[in-house]
């Protein structure tokens, strides 16, 4: 089987994680979209990896999940916190910081 | 210690306490930073001894020692050291600077002890000495200039130290402005010596001049008219000579410093140090002979008339470097620097018994005001004596060696030089008029209020209020601005000799050196320290060094004596014996009076046709000029531009998180799509 298909599906993912996140407001959404993206990330590097017959892209693809383990903590504490300040949990609605 | 270690040091010890007393500031106690103040200079003085005596060492056809640090330019052929150059010449300055400020740095500890910023005071004046050693150390043009900026910088922060006096921040920007026009003036000169020859260490400046110049070639004599320019306007010669009178507004051991140790004298170091250029170029040497003569006349001459105290001693010092100037420009260098060096010594003397008066007279600084104070201040009238009878070249006093020995020298060249010769002699009856006039008008006669309240109490003269004695009619302090005694004159105490020993221990030796410093070069080669110390310096002069002429030396030695005793004379009897004869010559000849009195007119020429000339187009470009081309266009533009592109960038900061997210993912998209239309 050729690195194709892996790619498509990759492709896929990562447009419908795009797309959540451009169309989604709520932020716990757009995190998880976020997450997708990287995923289709990670599927493509691994299916490369394949394809090169080496381990390079496992290992980036590991470095990746840590980024996104990070990225989901900071994430999830900002939601946490606009949740405690009674802050409406809406990204269209948090816009202060405008030029 | 290695003779190419210790002029570091000599440097270094004036550095070192000007940081010290800077860096501490406020946290010193005045006692103490004039103890570091003093002691760095002293220590300084003997690494000084010590490099004389490691110079001395040398065999005397290699008296010369550089000594360099690291390299400040070395690109293209332009190599420029921090370098040091020890010869007999520089060894010789190095002695009379520290050791002279060594003593005005004691008189000061005693003289300023009540004033506010004594502290900043040692500072600065640390700063001065420190300036002046690296100007006569420099072993090139580019750090001697670097040294000659540093005096400019030192003497404006000095002159106006009282910087809550309008006057005094006047006078210290006048200084600053003609001595920057000098330090062009230098500046220009060394970029055409570098133009010909390509290198600016005094080494192969001197050796090569002969071969890279024709004699009196005109490129040489241009480079060197405009060294002198740097040379004039700090050593105060006509046309620049009108700061110095001005810079009295400094504190008095500041003016003695000026005058005696630092800063004038630089010029005459200059002209001394590039002998060998200057000989080479006869024109220019010429030309500083004659501004040199010139000057020697006419401060003399404005000395006659002055009646503030300071001012008579600085249009006497003015004329005593005329002399100098005149005499190391006409090759009379043993002359020149021998008259420099008791110049320095009774000139500070003098300095320091005037501040005394001064103090006595509660910061009153007119002649008209003063008199009697022979027993009022018996220590400072012997000082002031020893010091006058040097500066009029009295027979016997130091003075009178080393003002023959200059006149002998340069009549000794025959020619035109017998003019310079001649004028010398007409100037030294000018010096014997104007310092015994000071003497017999401030120490003669009934004692003056002030005297008498010294007499009386044993304690000085305190005026009711404080006036800047600059202000008003100089006579009467009723019509001067009043100003507060912490400003101005130095604190709340006023210090005299006879009551600060710090004072009376500066002047001793002063006054001592003022009588016998005559001794190590005497007429008729019966001693001559000097003249065997300086040769190995001056072996290189195509001019004969120190000329033999027995007779003419007798001649100039009578001359002098007499003209000596008979104007001191003529000095009696018109200031004691017929008190009115003054005001009879005065009226008889009102407008010579009024030409002396008016300084010759200069500082009246230079502020019709420059100071007010600059100051209108200076006011026209700030009405018009700034405000319409560099407010409106330069400024209005630029920020109008800067204002208008970010009002653009602004617009796209939405704060709306998804839109930006679309902008992120957008742009990506277009530049992967061309990639892929591109790669296709």
């Amino acid at each position: 089987m050729t690195v194709n298909w892996y790619l498509i599906v990759s492709a896929m993912i990562f447009t419908l994680g795009a797309a959540g996140v451009l169309i989604r407001r709520n932020p716990l959404v757009i995190l998880l979209c976020l997450e997708l993206m990287l995923n289709a990330g990670n599927l493509a590097l691994i299916g490369f990896s394949r394809m090169w017959g080496n381990g390079a892209g496992e290992i980036f693809a590991i470095v990746v999940m840590v980024i996104a383990a990070c990225e989901v903590a900071i994430g999830l504490g900002i939601i946490v916190a606009l949740y405690r300040r009674r802050l409406p949990v809406d990204v269209d609605q948090l816009k202060e910081l405008h030029g | 210690m290695s003779i190419a270690l210790s002029p570091w040091l000599v440097l270094a010890c004036p550095l070192v306490g000007m940081l010290t007393i800077a860096l501490l500031g406020k946290k010193l106690s005045p006692s103490v930073a004039g103890t570091i103040g003093t002691l760095a200079i002293a220590l300084a003085f003997v690494f000084a001894v010590i490099t004389l005596i490691k110079l001395q060492a040398l065999p005397s056809n290699a008296r010369v020692e550089t000594t360099s640090l690291w390299d400040l330019v070395n690109v293209d052929g332009v190599k420029i050291q921090l370098g040091l150059y020890v010869d007999p010449l520089s060894t010789f300055m190095i002695l009379v600077v520290t050791g002279v400020s060594t003593l005005i740095h004691l008189y000061s500890a005693g003289y300023m002890q009540t004033d506010e910023g004594y502290v900043r005071y040692f500072a600065y004046l640390n700063f001065f000495v420190f300036s002046m050693l690296l100007l006569v150390l420099a072993g090139n043009l580019v750090l001697l200039i670097i040294g000659w900026a540093f005096v400019g910088a030192a003497s404006y922060m000095l002159v106006s130290y009282w910087y809550r006096r309008d006057t005094a921040t006047a006078a210290g920007i006048k200084a600053f402005v003609i001595n920057v026009i000098g330090d062009i003036g230098l500046v220009l000169g060394t970029l055409f010596l570098f133009k010909t020859m390509g290198v600016l260490d005094y080494g192969h400046l001197f050796a090569g001049a002969h071969t890279a110049f024709q004699k009196d070639a005109p490129e040489l004599v241009i480079a060197m008219l405009l060294i002198l320019v740097g040379a004039f306007a700090k050593s105060a010669q006509i046309p620049f000579q009108t700061w110095l009178p001005d810079a009295m507004e400094g504190p008095t051991p500041v003016s003695s410093l000026i005058h005696a140790a630092t800063m004038v004298t630089a010029g005459v170091y200059l002209i001394g140090r590039l002998h060998v250029l200057f000989e080479w170029a006869p024109t220019a040497a010429a030309v500083g002979a004659i501004v040199g003569a010139l000057t020697l006349l006419i401060a003399g001459s404005i000395g006659l008339v002055m009646t503030d105290l300071k001012r008579v001693i600085a249009y006497s010092t003015m004329s005593q470097i005329g002399y100098m100037i005149m005499g190391v420009s006409a090759a009379a260098y043993v002359g020149g620097f021998f008259h420099m060096m008791t110049h320095a010594f009774f000139k500070a003397l003098l300095f320091m018994a005037a501040g005394s008066i001064i103090s006595a007279m509660g910061g009153n600084q007119s002649l008209n005001n003063m008199s009697g104070f022979r027993k009022a201040l018996p220590f400072t009238f012997a000082c002031f004596l020893a010091g006058g009878f040097a500066l009029s070249a009295f027979p016997l006093f130091s003075g009178f060696f080393s003002k023959d020995t200059l006149l002998f020298e340069v009549g000794a060249r025959g020619g035109w030089y017998w003019a310079l010769y001649a004028a010398g002699y007409i100037g030294a009856a000018f010096t014997v008029f104007y310092t015994w006039r000071m003497i017999f008008r401030a120490f003669w006669g009934e004692p003056c209020e002030q005297a008498q309240v010294v007499i009386d109490t044993g304690h000085a003269y305190h005026p009711a209020e404080h006036t800047n004695p600059h202000t008003g009619n100089e006579d009467d302090p009723s019509t001067q601005e009043v100003e507060d005694s912490e400003v101005g004159f130095p604190g709340k105490e006023h210090k005299y000799a006879e009551k600060t020993w710090q004072m009376r221990f500066a002047m001793i030796p002063l006054a001592i050196l003022a009588v016998v410093a005559g001794v190590i070069e005497l007429p008729f080669g019966i001693t001559n320290v000097l003249s065997d110390f300086l040769k190995p310096t001056f072996a290189d002069t195509i001019v004969t060094y120190m000329p033999d002429n027995s007779g003419l030396e007798a001649f100039g030695l009578i001359l002098s004596s007499v003209i000596a005793i008979v104007s001191l004379a003529c000095a009696y009897w018109i200031w004691v014996r017929k008190p009115g004869t003054s005001a009879a010559i005065q009226a008889r000849l009102p407008w010579l009076h009024k030409l002396f009195i008016n300084k010759w007119y200069f500082d009246d020429f230079y502020s019709i046709f420059v100071v007010r000339p600059v100051v209108w187009i200076g006011q026209w470009a700030s009405d018009s000029f700034e405000r319409v081309i560099i407010d409106g266009a330069f400024i209005g533009g630029t920020s109008g531009l800067v204002k208008a592109g970010s009002a653009a960038v602004r617009a796209i900061q939405t704060g709306l998180i998804r839109s930006y997210a679309a902008l992120v993912i957008g742009g990506l998209s277009v530049v992967l799509l061309y990639f892929l239309v591109r790669g296709l």
